[in-house]
């Protein structure tokens, strides 16, 4: 449903903080051929690191299911979690 | 281009996904078989299986790449059918489980996990057809895996048909001696309603109304979990504050279905029907109705209270859920299948919960007495009388009710009976010990009541 418009995708990054977090995923999304069009990056409480990223995927060189794998396999090697999910569901929550 | 959604949204979403059980229950297609009826059992088992595994081919992979998509949950993914007794009528009993044993392989091949529609609407009469499914039901429920079978029975425009109550007594207790092996479970498979809705998306009563369109998608959401928290929120608020915590809640957890069940529309090329706000617990802890009772401030669910209690959830519930839907329907009211909560279960062995409180809950917005294990040695007419007394709330509140009794066979009660996975397990509970048996047998129709009579 949503190819036809912009194709944007949440990633989000949840856990404990470590060196070369934005880095990897950032390099994952850039190897996708996906454009970052947004991010926000804390830590909360002093030791969670959280970032949510808004990436289009609109041009992307591999498919969402594919992206999702990958960032998925990267969380488990950084001991994060990384999700991505499209906007719509974010959309629909908060906003009629 | 900015972000139009705060990072607090987001992670409120998240934490409601991976927190606190927020899924989508199901998205059920409703499939109308009117076009299968043939002259014989065997073409028509055939024509019934060729429509569903046709039409449902894509239901189970479109329901995953949703869930993908959005990151949320899809537990089920189901399919209702045209009440059967309309589509094989003419085939006699025998016939009615080679129909049922051709919707089961249907279910398997799509994948689903259940099918629903195994069903008969005899409120005001039986023809020979009703007759003959009702009776099949033992047979059909305790050979087939997946195949959900549901009676209505009543409705507040007829009445309540009192000579189908007392032959579902004796089916219920027929369909549990049938399943003695697996503790009666054919029983956790058939429901007898009064003022059955058309568009219920939920097991085991689901059907595809006779004023449904060919295809159509309906979707249940989930919740409760995410409801409890926004409760737990604030334990010292007023019941204002309290039923407004709990409507924007409800609109979010609504609007997930919302979007799931347009997005299943679309990928399938099926019309989207309707969302249903019931709030559907499972055995998982913190995903149960009892404890949002709790958590309003009752020592446990079942005490002097918890009618009220519930009350006030449930229309908050519909409140928020309404306005986040263009099409609500179904049965949108309280469940609270008691083998698949675990604070109802909690409650039944503490002693908090009993039968008759259950009952009570009914009045206002519990779609009915689900999942509830009774001894098995409980007398058919004392099923039947309890199918007549949730059929007499329904009928005068002109709101649906239903019942799910096990009669375990075997067991007393404080027994436990263990159904596995959604169904869960269920301490057995007692029953009055007093005869109803000469009501039953009376037979006939209990008139329309005076609520029916509003043109």
């Amino acid at each position: 449903m949503s190819e036809k418009k912009e194709n944007r995708v949440i990633v989000t990054v949840l856990g404990q903080d470590r060196v070369g977090i934005i880095a990897s995923v950032a390099t994952i999304i850039a190897d996708a051929g996906a454009n970052i069009l947004d991010i926000s990056q804390t830590i909360m409480q002093g030791e969670i690191f959280s970032m949510i990223m808004v990436i289009d995927m609109a041009v992307a060189t591999i498919s969402y299911d594919q992206l999702r794998a990958t960032l998925e396999q990267k969380g488990n090697e950084l001991g994060v979690q990384i999700m991505a999910q499209h906007e719509d569901v974010f959309k629909f929550m908060h906003r009629i | 281009m900015p972000l139009s959604i705060t990072t607090q949204e987001i992670l409120e979403t998240i934490r409601m996904v991976q927190m606190e059980n927020l899924d989508i229950r199901t998205i059920t297609m409703g499939i109308s078989l009117r076009d299968c009826c043939r002259t014989d059992a065997k073409a028509t088992a055939q024509a019934i299986y060729n429509k569903v595994t046709r039409t449902a081919k894509n239901l189970v992979p479109v329901g995953e790449e949703i869930e993908r998509r959005y990151g949320i949950p899809i537990i089920n993914k189901r399919i209702s059918v045209t009440p059967i007794a309309l589509v094989a009528e003419s085939m006699g009993l025998e016939g009615y489980t080679i129909v049922a044993r051709a919707l089961d392989e249907a279910a398997k091949e799509v994948g689903v996990n259940f099918i629903g529609g195994y069903s008969a609407l005899v409120h005001k009469g039986m023809t020979p057809g009703d007759k003959a499914l009702i009776d099949s039901l033992p047979e059909a429920l305790s050979t087939t895996d997946r195949v959900c079978a549901s009676v209505n029975v009543a409705t507040t425009k007829a009445g309540i048909n009192m000579d189908a109550v007392a032959l579902m007594g004796r089916v219920v207790k027929a369909a549990a001696e049938a399943s003695a092996d697996r503790d009666g479970l054919a029983c956790a498979k058939l429901v007898v309603f009064c003022n059955v809705p058309e568009d219920n998306p939920f097991m085991a009563g689901a059907f595809h109304g006779i004023g449904e369109p060919e295809c159509v998608i309906n979707v249940g959401v989930s919740g409760p979990g995410v409801v409890l928290n926004a409760v737990r929120k604030d334990p010292h608020c007023d019941f204002g504050t309290l039923a407004s915590a709990i409507k924007h809640t409800a609109f979010k957890i609504t609007r997930m279905g919302e979007l799931v069940g347009r997005a299943a529309s679309e990928s399938l090329g099926v019309p989207f029907g309707i969302v249903d706000l019931s709030l559907a617990p499972t055995p998982a802890i913190g995903d149960s109705v009892a404890d949002i009772l709790e958590a309003m401030g009752l020592e446990r669910c079942g005490t002097h209270g918890t009618t009220a209690a519930l009350a006030m959830l449930n229309d908050a519930v519909k409140k928020g859920g309404a306005m986040a839907s263009s099409y609500v329907g179904g049965l949108s009211g309280a469940f609270i299948p008691v083998s698949e909560d675990a604070g109802m279960i909690a409650a039944v062995e503490v002693g908090a919960l009993t039968l008759d409180k259950l009952e009570a809950m009914t009045c206002v917005c519990s779609v009915g007495l689900d999942m509830i294990a009774v001894p098995g040695d409980t007398p058919a007419e004392t099923l039947s009388a309890i199918i007549a007394d949730e059929a007499a709330i329904g009928m005068i509140n002109r709101k649906t009710t239903a019942v799910r009794v096990i009669p375990v066979p075997g067991k007393k009660v404080g027994d436990h009976v263990e159904f596995g996975g959604l169904l869960g397990h269920a301490p057995v509970m007692p029953v009055h010990n007093f005869s109803s048996s000469a009501f039953i047998s009376r037979g006939g129709r209990i008139p329309a009541p005076l609520q029916a009579l509003n043109n």
